[in-house]
């Protein structure tokens, strides 16, 4: 398949169950029908699982602490910050 | 007197009690304002430079009269080896950073619901270090940057933030130190540098009147600060034992919690712990009426301290570093949201 903008040759992704054809020349992305509805969908229900509040603290927090999402950090970046549970 | 010379004092020192290890079990367990030796069964402890004799013996005092909360000390007084004051311990065995989850979070916080139900009247206590150190801190960060050790472009914005954050707390925390050592309304750390609070300069809050409570206070609480000794767990380090607030030995906790580093569930596990215990310095229905000024307090001095060490170590702020500034920022905002809103109390 040719690109209709460029002539240049679309190469097929397959991306959350929606086929993509992008041009390998400019970069242009075709759509089938219904297709950019699907993705919408997709963003969506990410956006709704990003956002979604976790419940509220029994015991409240301050008006200036960071919403937590629960957990602990991961990696390194725990280790960083467990010596501050330690030291003065 | 070099390091080495002093840890080496410290271990002939070890060896007057008959508990130390003869031969070569001595260990170095810290060596930064203070160090701390073990040998054998005992812990031998130099006080920071400049601590007051008559304040840490009094201390000292009420330790031993504190069994179950308090480890006991092994000395009445505290010593001079090599300049330094120091006091004898028997050993316990640590919290393992390996795992905060596994820390003992409930016993930690009974310890300290038991230590603020004592009542600090009669006993011979100077105030709580709580305020000082927060004030050694930020003196220390707004010291940094003279001709000596220019401050790098990349911190300024971070100093700027937590002297602002530092300048939300109510004056009347600040007033624990006398006006002619620190002359100007807190935040306003810009012009000539306040004088030197740390070594001798920690000696004027024993004779000035902090905010007392009525209660004692630890001061300094972090998980570091309790060691299992005969079985059960213990608060040590009695240098900012005092009369003082005693919500200030939660706030540290509280900062960790507000800014992200603690998971909710392990300080909901702690704070109901401490309430369950009788724990009196904040009130069950809303703790974090008495929490926030405190945990505010321990967010602004927790960046300090973290943006003093990246500056003389020369690196980069790292990611926790940022989270504890960006803190301080949310500080502003809260405040500057609270004074734009009518008062609804």
């Amino acid at each position: 398949m040719r690109c209709p903008k460029c002539q240049g040759s679309m190469r097929t992704y397959d991306r959350n169950g929606v086929h993509i054809d992008q041009c390998e020349n400019c970069r242009g992305i075709f759509l089938d029908y219904g297709e950019l509805e699907t993705l919408s969908r997709v963003e969506s229900q990410w956006a709704q699982q990003q956002y979604t509040s976790p419940p509220p603290a029994p015991h409240g927090g301050p008006a200036w602490g960071t919403p937590h999402h629960g957990g602990h950090r991961g990696g390194h970046h725990q280790r960083s910050w467990v010596g501050m549970l330690f030291s003065s | 007197m070099s390091p080495a010379a002093l840890t080496d004092r410290l271990a002939r020192f070890a060896t007057t009690h008959a508990a130390a290890s003869a031969g070569d079990g001595v260990r170095v367990l810290k060596q930064t304002r203070v160090t701390v030796v073990r040998s054998g069964g005992v812990v031998v402890k130099a006080h920071p430079e400049g601590t007051g004799e008559a304040a840490l013996n009094a201390r000292l005092r009420v330790a031993r009269t504190l069994p179950g909360i308090l480890l006991p000390p092994l000395t009445e007084r505290a010593e001079r080896v090599g300049g330094r004051l120091v006091t004898m311990w028997p050993a316990g065995e640590p919290v393992d950073p390996a795992d905060p989850d596994a820390a003992p979070w409930e016993a930690a916080a009974e310890l300290l619901a038991r230590l603020h139900a004592v009542p600090s009247t009669g006993l011979p206590l100077p105030p709580a270090g709580g305020p000082s150190r927060l004030l050694e801190s930020v003196t220390h960060l707004s010291r940094l940057g003279g001709p000596e050790s220019p401050l790098d472009g990349s911190y300024t914005g971070a100093v700027d933030v937590i002297q602002a954050a530092f300048g939300t707390l109510p004056r009347d925390l600040i007033g624990t130190v006398p006006s002619d050592s620190f002359g100007r309304p807190p935040g306003d750390l810009s012009g000539t540098p306040p004088r030197d609070l740390s070594g001798a300069g920690r000696e004027v809050y024993v004779s000035s009147s902090g905010p007392v409570g009525g209660r004692v206070t630890h001061g300094d609480w972090h998980l570091g600060q309790i060691v299992r000794y005969k079985g059960e767990w213990l608060l040590i380090d009695v240098d900012d034992l005092g009369d003082g607030l005693t919500a200030w030995d939660l706030a540290r906790p509280a900062a960790w919690y507000a800014t992200g580093f603690l998971a909710p569930g392990l300080w909901e596990r702690f704070l109901t712990a401490y309430l369950r215990a009788g724990g009196a310095a904040v009130s069950p229905e809303d703790p974090w009426r008495e929490l926030d000024v405190p945990a505010r307090a321990l967010t602004v001095q927790l960046a300090a301290t973290a943006v003093a060490a990246a500056h003389t170590e020369g690196r980069p702020l790292d990611d926790v570093e940022q989270d504890l500034v960006s803190s301080c920022g949310r500080i502003i905002s809260a405040a500057a949201a609270t004074a734009g809103s009518p008062q609804t109390t």
